[in-house]
């Protein structure tokens, strides 16, 4: 972690190369965009995650100039965009359809931008060269558009729209049409584009798994509206509302009221080898997760372990989880700690809340909540990997005893769904380390779920 | 400004060619036959100003209409078009759609060649269409000369100069403009219905009559559309194959026009025909419009 | 895979043949040597040479070929953009006039057509001959041109043009470069209909066109009043084999595109 992190967004002096400000865009009495008003910076890889009519492509359509803002202006380097038309912009676009001339050839499509540029012919020549070898396509540069798979296709419309060196590129769901497959492998390829270009990008998509994998900040939308705008890791570790932590991946949302704890518990210290024997899936599951922070905390024996069963074993099993680690975010401090004290689950930290979610069970710890909250009514967002689950009682922050109703078997992940004793249905998620014959949780049986002081995040709305 | 010349020059072109034109004809139908040239009255004569004007207003009246009902050859030349037409269509839909069914129904690769076989009389002069069926049905024509040939009748038939030589007429030249909206309706239709309904206990005929059918209703309508609307104008089949024994309307607008030079009369007649035709075009559209609907 | 029945084999069968057998039996009269059409004497061109030698029909030829060439190109134009109004410029005002003065030609009478144009000439003292009957023709065929055009249209996908709009082409350079070279072929459909429509039509021509100016259904319309001919047996065979030339090589020539278009895409698939 010797790299500086590149976090414009936290610099108070770094200049943004896109403002929007207070622009509203109405189609009729239709109201697209509210009001809203955000930077995007320089080099950034920005996304635009949200469901369909949200507002999310009449953003970007604004930024491309084939929308006008209603009210309020937006800025491209400091300078209002509004006069300007698409054709007069320094923004190119990547559309959804690729919009790649069919009657042109690749060559011809990447050249075209910079023949309306009156360069030379060496000129763009030199430049449509430069391009197909960034996105290797030399050897179909005199094929058709229809004379090409579709991943090299989304290839041509990338090195299109960046043959003029746009100041910002604007993708609209890039990857939309592509196979599952071919999707994962071209996320990485744009994201190393965006990174030898340096180009700022700007995508729009629906798929959130997309969002976190590419942006270096997303944006979540709904309505009109940016509900949060952070790094991917804060989105979904610490969404700031019930719409953001329903929307990006699972969750469980476990309403109750919060009580401010009192006092603090004092522990042990840890006991690494014996807490292992005691530690329910769940554990595993983190340090899995998280193994390189775990080691930086030197957290001994298990987290090597486990790490060297991935390596030697699970990965060959499973298939790759290879590049889940690559791409995983710095740790923030609270998962770093969590992965700390995960092997010790005596070990309750002190201070934050309790939340009172169902008559006559034992109410919930959550440390990381505020304890300003106390009274009011708020909402426990936890996902179901920070779930365990046992047929024994855990020795847990939080230990809930429930049935379980079904299993879904996902490969590499079992999802459990169990019932608690009010009828909340909660989902559990752990990774399959154990052949299925060799389960011991089945249908119908009685389980505990339980997670940690730390796992869940304190939503009030 | 862009934008503005796009839809004025066409639009303009319009206003003059078509708008105006019609304009004219309602204006002499109202107006009266002359000796004159141009042999009506009376003429809008702006020299003379706003007495011109009022004289002009005062001139028009609806006698030529008056007129038209009066004299049976009008309504009847009307009625029997109409007539005529419908009968024509029905044929038309008799023969046109086991023809598409056919192609709806034959191998893949077929389908192509049949279609260009459906299309290529359509690019065929019309007038030599019709003509073609002046040799075959004259009294000593290759029909009769086959049918005596073969010893079917002993005397030809008369079939050029009859009402039945038009509907043959008809269907001939029209057949392309049935088959073709029935067979896209067909083709889009999903085999496996016909399958699950005779699974479900339908005969072959039976499922032919509850699912075919009802599924090909509106290439079947747009089709019947197709042919009724010009053939109730028609005027080169009637004059070519109908004789003087065959009333059709478009054939009356070009006699009273060349040969009796009553232009009032003529535009006044060109005016009902446009008002009778109003309704199946309406009807037509709105099929159209459902159609495009359903489609979605 | 369909198979075909006895039943859909018949059907067409004689569905074919009903329409292919009259124009085969005019071809094939077409080389009788006697004058009586209906009684078969012995092969024969002569009909041919004698048709050549018809200054009358050449010279009617001469002038529908020229009104069919001038018209439908004027037709091409003002219909693609009545097609390019219709589909993209929204509410004006008039629309719904413009829309009914689009589409009323498709369903009007000829002779109604016919009636009003000659009427509007007179009244503007416009002199019947070639002009006048492109001008009519041009009318009544830009209606066909524009239902052609604009059904292409209404699937072209705007976000090529807002493409090429992104990369800096002006508004009529994106259609010059982008959106006419992707509907040439629905424009050229458009202009072949435009062009055939004219070469067919008698009922308007007879209408708009004065002593100056005789095309050539017109000519055939007034031989074949009096009967069949020989002659024009020989000029319809003409006429017929032009047209199917035509037509099957367009028909062979979207084939072979069409094939290899699936090819190329099989190809591009496994590369």
């Amino acid at each position: 972690m010797s790299q500086i992190a590149f976090e414009p967004w936290n610099d108070p002096n770094a200049k943004p190369l896109i403002q929007f400000k207070n622009v509203t865009k109405r189609f009729g009495e239709f109201v697209a965009i509210d009001n809203q008003s955000f930077d995007i910076y320089e080099k950034e890889f920005f996304a635009l995650l949200g469901p369909s009519g949200c507002g999310k492509t009449t953003m970007m359509r604004m930024l491309a100039g084939f929308e006008a803002p209603t009210e309020g202006t937006i800025l491209l380097g400091g300078q209002d965009i509004a006069p300007f038309p698409p054709n007069k912009r320094a923004v190119n676009m990547m559309f959804q359809s690729y919009a790649l001339f069919p009657h042109l050839s690749v060559w011809d499509n990447i050249a075209f931008g910079l023949k309306r540029d009156g360069k030379s012919k060496d000129q763009i020549a030199a430049r449509v060269e430069e391009m197909l070898k960034l996105t290797r396509l030399e050897q179909f540069a005199r094929r058709k558009p229809h004379q090409i798979s579709g991943g090299q296709r989304q290839r041509v419309a990338l090195a299109r729209s960046l043959a003029k060196a746009p100041k910002l590129l604007l993708l609209d769901e890039p990857l939309g049409a592509l196979d599952a497959k071919l999707r994962q492998a071209t996320q990485f390829e744009l994201m190393d584009i965006q990174e030898k270009t340096g180009t700022t990008f700007v995508i729009v998509t629906h798929d959130q798994e997309e969002a976190m994998t590419v942006a270096s900040r997303v944006a979540v939308m709904d309505n009109g509206k940016i509900i949060q705008a952070d790094t991917p890791q804060v989105i979904y570790e610490a969404p700031a509302s019930r719409y953001v932590a329903d929307f990006i991946g699972d969750v469980n949302l476990i309403d109750g009221v919060a009580e401010a704890r009192k006092g603090a518990q004092e522990t042990a210290p840890a006991e690494p080898e014996a807490a292992k024997q005691a530690e329910p899936e769940a554990a595993k599951l983190s340090e899995h997760e998280a193994p390189a922070a775990a080691s930086e905390r030197r957290v001994p024996q298990p987290n090597a372990r486990g790490k060297w069963l991935h390596d030697k074993l699970f990965r060959y099993i499973l298939g790759a989880r290879e590049d889940a680690p690559k791409q995983l975010p710095p740790p923030t401090p609270g998962e770093s700690e969590a992965a700390a004290t995960a092997s010790r689950p005596d070990v309750i930290a002190p201070g934050g809340i309790t939340i009172h979610w169902a008559e006559g069970q034992p109410p919930l710890i959550v440390s990381n909540g505020d304890p300003a909250l106390a009274g009011q009514r708020v909402t426990l967002a936890l996902r179901p990997e920070k779930l365990g689950i046992s047929k024994d009682r855990p020795e847990s922050a939080n230990a809930l005893k429930g049935k379980v109703i079904d299993i879904a078997y996902l490969g590499n992940l079992s999802t459990y769904h169990v019932e608690l004793a009010n009828g909340l249905m909660v989902k559990a998620q752990l990774a399959n380390t154990r052949r299925v014959a060799q389960r011991d949780i089945t249908w119908e049986d009685e389980v505990w779920i339980s997670f940690r002081e730390t796992a869940g995040v304190v939503l009030s709305e | 400004m862009r934008r503005a010349t796009l839809i004025l020059l066409p639009y303009l072109w319009l206003l003059a060619l078509f708008l105006v034109p019609f304009v004219i004809v309602l204006k002499i139908s109202l107006s009266d036959i002359a000796l004159a040239i141009p042999p009506y009255t009376p003429t809008l004569d702006f020299s003379a100003g706003w007495q011109g004007i009022r004289n002009f207003f005062a001139g028009l009246d609806f006698e030529n209409f008056v007129f038209l009902t009066t004299d049976d050859l009008y309504w009847k030349a009307y009625l029997s078009s109409l007539k005529i037409a419908s009968i024509a269509t029905f044929c038309t839909l008799l023969v046109g759609y086991p023809i598409a069914y056919g192609m709806a129904n034959a191998p893949d690769h077929w389908r192509p060649t049949l279609m260009m076989l459906v299309i290529l009389p359509f690019w065929t002069s019309f007038l030599i269409r019709v003509y073609s069926w002046m040799g075959i049905l004259s009294t000593e024509g290759y029909l009769n000369q086959l049918l005596l040939g073969m010893g079917l009748i002993s005397e030809p038939l008369t079939i050029l100069n009859t009402p039945v030589a038009v509907y043959i007429g008809i269907v001939y030249t029209y057949l392309p403009f049935m088959i073709l909206p029935i067979y896209s309706a067909l083709e889009r239709m999903d085999g496996s219905l016909l399958e699950a309904a005779e699974d479900l206990g339908c005969s072959r005929v039976k499922a032919f009559w509850l699912i075919t059918v009802p599924l090909s209703k509106t290439g079947i309508i747009a089709g019947c559309f197709l042919v009724f609307i010009p053939t109730i104008g028609e005027f080169v089949i009637p004059s070519l194959l109908g004789g003087s024994q065959t009333l059709m309307i478009g054939k009356v607008l070009w006699e009273e026009f060349f040969n009796n030079r009553d232009w009032p009369v003529a535009s006044a007649v060109a005016v009902v025909l446009l008002l009778i035709l109003i309704i199946p075009i309406v009807l037509f559209q709105r099929n159209e419009q459902k159609q495009r609907e359903a489609e979605g | 895979m369909r198979r075909l029945t006895w039943f859909n084999a018949t059907s067409l069968t004689l569905g074919f043949a009903f329409l292919y057998l009259p124009m085969l039996i005019l071809i094939v009269y077409s080389f009788n040597e006697s004058k009586l059409v209906t009684v078969w004497a012995g092969f024969s061109t002569k009909w041919y040479g004698t048709l050549i030698q018809n200054d009358a029909f050449l010279d009617a030829a001469w002038v529908t070929l020229q009104v069919a060439v001038v018209s439908s190109t004027i037709a091409t134009v003002l219909g693609t953009m009545a097609a390019l109004v219709l589909v993209r410029a929204g509410r004006f005002y008039g629309r719904t006039l413009f829309s009914g003065m689009i589409y009323a030609p498709l369903v009007m009478p000829e002779v109604i057509t016919g009636l009003s144009l000659l009427l509007l000439f007179i009244g503007i003292g416009l002199d019947r001959g070639i002009l006048t009957i492109i001008l009519a023709h041009t009318t009544f065929s830009m209606a066909f041109v524009s239902v052609v055009v604009s059904s292409r249209l209404v699937t072209f996908d705007r976000s090529l043009e807002e493409a090429a709009l992104d990369l800096g082409c002006s508004h009529f350079d994106a259609f010059r470069l982008v959106t006419l070279p992707i509907i040439a072929p629905a424009v050229i459909s458009g202009w072949l209909l435009a062009f055939t429509l004219s070469l067919d039509d008698l009922v308007i021509a007879s209408f708009t066109a004065g002593p100056s100016a005789t095309t050539l259904p017109i000519k055939i319309w007034s031989s074949i009043r009096l009967g069949v001919s020989p002659e024009i047996n020989a000029l319809s065979t003409i006429m017929i084999a032009i047209v199917a030339v035509g037509v099957i090589t367009a028909s062979l020539i979207t084939k072979r595109a069409s094939l290899r278009q699936q090819a190329d895409e099989r190809a591009a698939v496994h590369v």
